[in-house]
């Protein structure tokens, strides 16, 4: 099973790279098109279960413990069998 | 005084930081991150900067599971005196013994100058050889130093003089280096007993090159 995780800064906290990335993105022309942007990172892990409940569960304490720092950042987990 | 400086995979100011405490007549030994102990006579344990295991994932994030970071928290659980400089000031945030986290620096930039921080309070071991609203010269170098807590947080450290230090001018006025709120350059716990901060007083202890205000800062623990 692949257990894709995906990290980002919580609302409200300034993403300062999402900034920058919007600025350029306005400065090559897609100014009207993007209204927002942020950066965050994707961590992919083939995990050697089957089964779900087993791995998010565990995956979720990866996250708590060591993937995401939740005091600034948020995270989602995606599980494909 | 016995002080112990922790060295993990990519530390890089551990002999800056001995220098700065033998100079200052302390015993220092250089422990390895792989150690499950620390000595029984610790009197302080100092995690300095540099770039512990290549900053990956996110600063100080790796290190936080290092062994030998379970028996600094025993320590700190204990009332051990632990401070954090730079990369250990991330570290700790990791780990939980200080609260908030360290951002990128909202410029996006690695900043690396002489800059001046004020103390804000001085009730603690660490600065109670400096006066509150003391101007002090001292190095910066980071890149994640953009110190962030909510706001219920920043509350609890104001109720507890828990905000050691801030970004100032040369007269004192509080001054944006990095992005942190209220210019927060170090903080403490609670028990104050855990401290961190980013500016590097260890490089500041000889005029040669540049500046001694370190001298002041440090001293508070051999107080």
């Amino acid at each position: 099973m692949k257990a894709i995780v995906n990290i980002g800064l919580k609302k409200g906290v300034l993403d300062s790279g999402g900034k920058a990335t919007h600025h350029t993105l306005q400065t090559i022309g897609f100014g009207d098109l993007v209204a927002d942007v942020r950066v965050g990172k994707q961590i992919i892990m083939e995990l050697n279960t089957t089964d779900k409940d087993k791995a998010m569960a565990e995956v979720t304490k990866m996250c708590k413990d060591l993937l995401a720092n939740t005091v600034i950042e948020d995270f989602e987990i995606i599980l494909e069998a | 005084m016995h002080v112990v400086v922790l060295q993990f995979p990519g530390t890089n100011c551990e002999y800056d930081t001995k220098y700065a405490f033998e100079k200052l007549g302390a015993k220092v030994s250089i422990v390895w991150h792989e150690e499950k102990s620390i000595p029984s006579d610790t009197t302080l344990v100092v995690l300095p900067g540099g770039f512990s295991y290549g900053d990956y994932l996110r600063s100080g994030a790796l290190a936080k599971h290092a062994h030998v970071m379970d028996a600094v928290k025993t320590y700190a659980d204990n009332g051990g005196y632990v401070l954090g400089i730079c990369n250990g000031f991330q570290i700790l945030t990791e780990t939980g013994l200080l609260p908030g986290a360290l951002k990128r620096n909202d410029n996006l930039h690695f900043i690396s100058k002489h800059h001046h921080i004020k103390v804000v309070s001085n009730d603690n071991k660490f600065l109670q050889e400096l006066n509150v609203g003391d101007v002090l010269n001292i190095p910066v170098a980071h890149h994640d130093g953009n110190f962030y807590i909510d706001s219920d947080g920043l509350t609890e450290l104001k109720a507890n003089n828990q905000v050691l230090l801030q970004y100032c001018d040369s007269d004192g006025r509080n001054q944006i280096l990095n992005g942190s709120v209220e210019q927060i350059a170090g903080i403490c716990n609670k028990n104050k007993n855990v401290f961190g901060l980013m500016p590097h007083p260890e490089r500041a202890m000889e005029m040669l090159l540049g500046c001694d205000d370190g001298i002041k800062m440090l001293n508070g623990f051999l107080k």
